[in-house]
């Protein structure tokens, strides 16, 4: 993704209504975005255009995404934790 | 050089709450509103607010804006301006029906009423027994209240500029706010725009502490704004904290974890609250367990590699309990602190949510400053709403469900205002030459230093800073330590260098501009909260006990006034609360005991 992109994907994703999603995206984009093929980042910038609400409910799993293409990403958020014993 | 100018009859910083609120008020009535966020209005962070909005309709049960007006005077401390308090809680049922007429899709009663809910502090007859007083759309009041506010702004023609950030306001000579600069992300481009009104509805600057429930915009733009144009800022000192969000995150557990049987403990796995509340224990009310965590802290008990962060313990409950009684907890645990909370305790701090103070208000929306005689005077063509203002309504604590309608009422309130100004026909003040330059240095400075402080330095100096001095529960010597030491971070702030130069997109720069607002927000706070000797609402000082003479700490003869602080020298001044309602007696002093 071209540089411009990729900061203009960056803010959207850390400038959020809600911190829940700030902090997940942020540390998705850091840790995980790097290795994604063309198609998910794609399903990526998707995802990141959700509704705040929407996005957390789907990476807190009170709702299963049904979107076979976006599901994996949605995976893919929830496994990108926090370690508070190494963020604190 | 040569700026751009984009002339509008009013400006509005802010596409929450309260900027939506106001703009529609400005663009209803005609004129020509241009509204300026960070993000897409609907992203902004109203959408955590939750609970409701509070309002005495009256449909669940017997209700009157009196008993709201009390609650919420009481909830202040008697530090909130019963002018303002009493303006809002008449104008709630108005801003709700509002909403309604704009398809808000609150939850109803069976009979097709709003229905109501009761929230903490909300009371009837004068503080009797709870009564049913918020309004909610289910859990995402705040969503659908944007969403709301939004379609009804694009009906009325508003103008959004989206990814656009305001950078300083514009003065004349003689004071009157006459627009603001403003950068748009895409391009890099820095214009003005030149109104007869302005209007500040940033929201909160919780991002001043290490661990804050706001969401990672919330700078305190509006409040670096103000400061730099030498408008002081009111009563900073009152933050309102929660004890138990996710070390490193923010992010909140709810109390519920402790009504279960949770357990808080420190590094020596001890069970400390037993000292602190030998019968309530780890049950004890919020402002209790939070003062213990930060004593714990202070004297060396917490954990990690920092020692700044407590446990609660959940691992003796019967996972059962923890799935069915509370749903999401353990999502959030594992998602958030990186631990499952059936296996390992949820590491955990008090954590800083609402700011009480702000841009010194009227209740009419007009941004006030001391004038020559020191009497609070209008700044004109400047108004300001929401979190970002200070009318003052929430004084020293804010009332669960009275942010969204602060935001409602104020939003429309400043807006009717700035639109009898503008109907009152004057033309646009002229531009002084300098408008531009201030914003244009701040810029050069960043485009062209090399080898100075990185932003995510300075920013966790700000917020460890904040975090270890001017936490939930303070300590004269912390305080004073703190202050000393906020002003050697500003030396960071003003050296802080950006390694990415390019003109577009660029987050690094736009980062250091959020920062440069952050550091005025944290001088406020630390330089008010060292000089206010007492304990009111939300701040508590180790220094001002509960006595016989002062219970709770409070002591009305010394303190019963806001504080103002101003940037130039960290001058700090005061001026009298307004005792006096609108209308009718006074809320008498008390202690506020619940």
């Amino acid at each position: 993704m071209e540089r411009a992109a990729f900061q203009r994907l960056r803010w959207r994703c850390t400038r959020r209504g809600l911190l829940e999603v700030d902090v997940t995206l942020g540390r998705f984009l850091e840790e995980g975005f790097g290795k994604l093929s063309a198609a998910e980042e794609q399903a990526f910038v998707e995802l990141a255009d959700y509704d705040d609400l929407e996005l957390w409910h789907l990476i807190s799993g009170q709702k299963a995404c049904e979107d076979t293409r976006l599901a994996p990403i949605v995976a893919m958020l929830q496994q990108c934790r926090g370690n508070a014993a190494t963020a604190a | 050089m040569n700026i751009p100018v984009y002339k509008f009859d009013a400006v509005i910083v802010g596409a929450g709450g309260a900027g939506l609120r106001s703009a529609i008020q400005l663009s209803e009535a005609g004129l020509k509103t241009a509204v300026l966020s960070k993000v897409f209005p609907t992203r902004s962070h109203t959408v955590a607010a939750q609970g409701g909005v509070a309002a005495s309709l009256g449909n669940s049960e017997e209700d009157n804006w009196r008993w709201h007006m009390y609650d919420t005077v009481k909830g202040s401390d008697w530090l909130g301006d019963q002018d303002a308090i009493e303006f809002m809680c008449r104008k709630a049922v108005e801003v709700v029906v509002d909403l309604e007429h704009y398809g808000m899709p609150f939850d109803r009663t069976d009979s097709g009423k709003i229905y109501q809910r009761p929230f903490g502090g909300h009371m009837s007859n004068f503080g009797e027994k709870p009564v049913r007083r918020a309004c909610a759309a289910a859990d995402r009041t705040g969503h659908a209240m944007l969403h709301a506010m939004y379609q009804r702004n694009v009906k009325a023609n508003t103008q959004f500029f989206v990814e656009w950030m305001a950078l300083d306001l514009i003065r004349d000579s003689e004071g009157h706010v006459v627009g603001v600069t403003a950068m748009e992300m895409e391009t890099g481009q820095v214009v003005i725009f030149h109104a007869r009104a302005v209007i500040f509805a940033t929201g909160g600057s919780g991002r001043i502490f290490a661990s804050s429930t706001n969401a990672f915009m919330n700078t305190g733009d509006g409040l670096g704004m103000t400061a730099r144009a030498g408008i002081p800022l009111e009563d900073m000192e009152f933050w309102q904290f929660h004890p138990t969000g996710v070390a490193g995150a923010g992010v909140l557990i709810t109390e519920g974890v402790r009504g279960e049987g949770g357990i808080l403990r420190n590094s020596n796995k001890e069970r400390f609250m037993e000292r602190y509340a030998p019968n309530a224990k780890d049950l004890a009310s919020r402002d209790v367990v939070s003062r213990a965590m930060t004593t714990e802290i202070k004297e060396g008990r917490g954990c990690g590699p920092h020692k700044d962060f407590l446990l609660l313990d959940i691992t003796h409950l019967d996972p059962a309990v923890i799935l069915k009684r509370l749903p999401g907890i353990r999502e959030i645990s594992i998602q958030f602190a990186g631990v499952d909370p059936i296996k390992e305790p949820i590491p955990v701090v008090p954590t800083c949510h609402y700011q009480m103070g702000g841009i010194p208000t009227r209740y009419d929306g007009r941004v006030v400053a001391p004038g020559a005689d020191g009497a609070s005077t209008v700044v004109p063509g400047f108004f300001a709403a929401g979190e970002c203002a200070c009318a003052s309504v929430h004084g020293a604590n804010r009332l669960g469900t009275n942010s969204l309608l602060d935001l409602l009422v104020f939003g429309k309130s400043a807006g009717d205002t700035a639109v009898e100004d503008l109907k009152a026909g004057h033309a646009h003040r002229d531009l002084p030459a300098d408008a531009a330059d201030k914003a244009r240095a701040r810029l050069d400075a960043l485009n062209e230093r090399q080898g100075g402080v990185s932003v995510a330095e300075a920013r966790a100096a700000i917020a460890g800073t904040m975090q270890a001095h001017a936490g939930v529960f303070r300590f004269s010597d912390l305080l004073q330590k703190g202050a000393a030491q906020i002003l050697e971070v500003e030396k960071m702030v003003h050296n802080l260098e950006i390694k990415d130069k390019s003109q577009t997109w660029n987050t690094a720069r736009i980062e250091a501009l959020e920062t440069q607002n952050l550091i005025e927000v944290a001088k406020a706070t630390m330089i008010s909260a060292e000089a206010r000797k007492e304990s009111r609402g939300a701040h508590v000082r180790d220094d001002a006990p509960d006595t016989p003479e002062f219970p709770n700490g409070r002591n009305d003869k010394e303190w019963l006034k806001h504080t103002l602080w101003f940037r130039e020298g960290n001058r700090i001044a005061y001026k009298p609360v307004h005792l006096q309602p609108l209308t009718g007696e006074p809320v008498a002093l008390k202690t506020r005991s619940y």
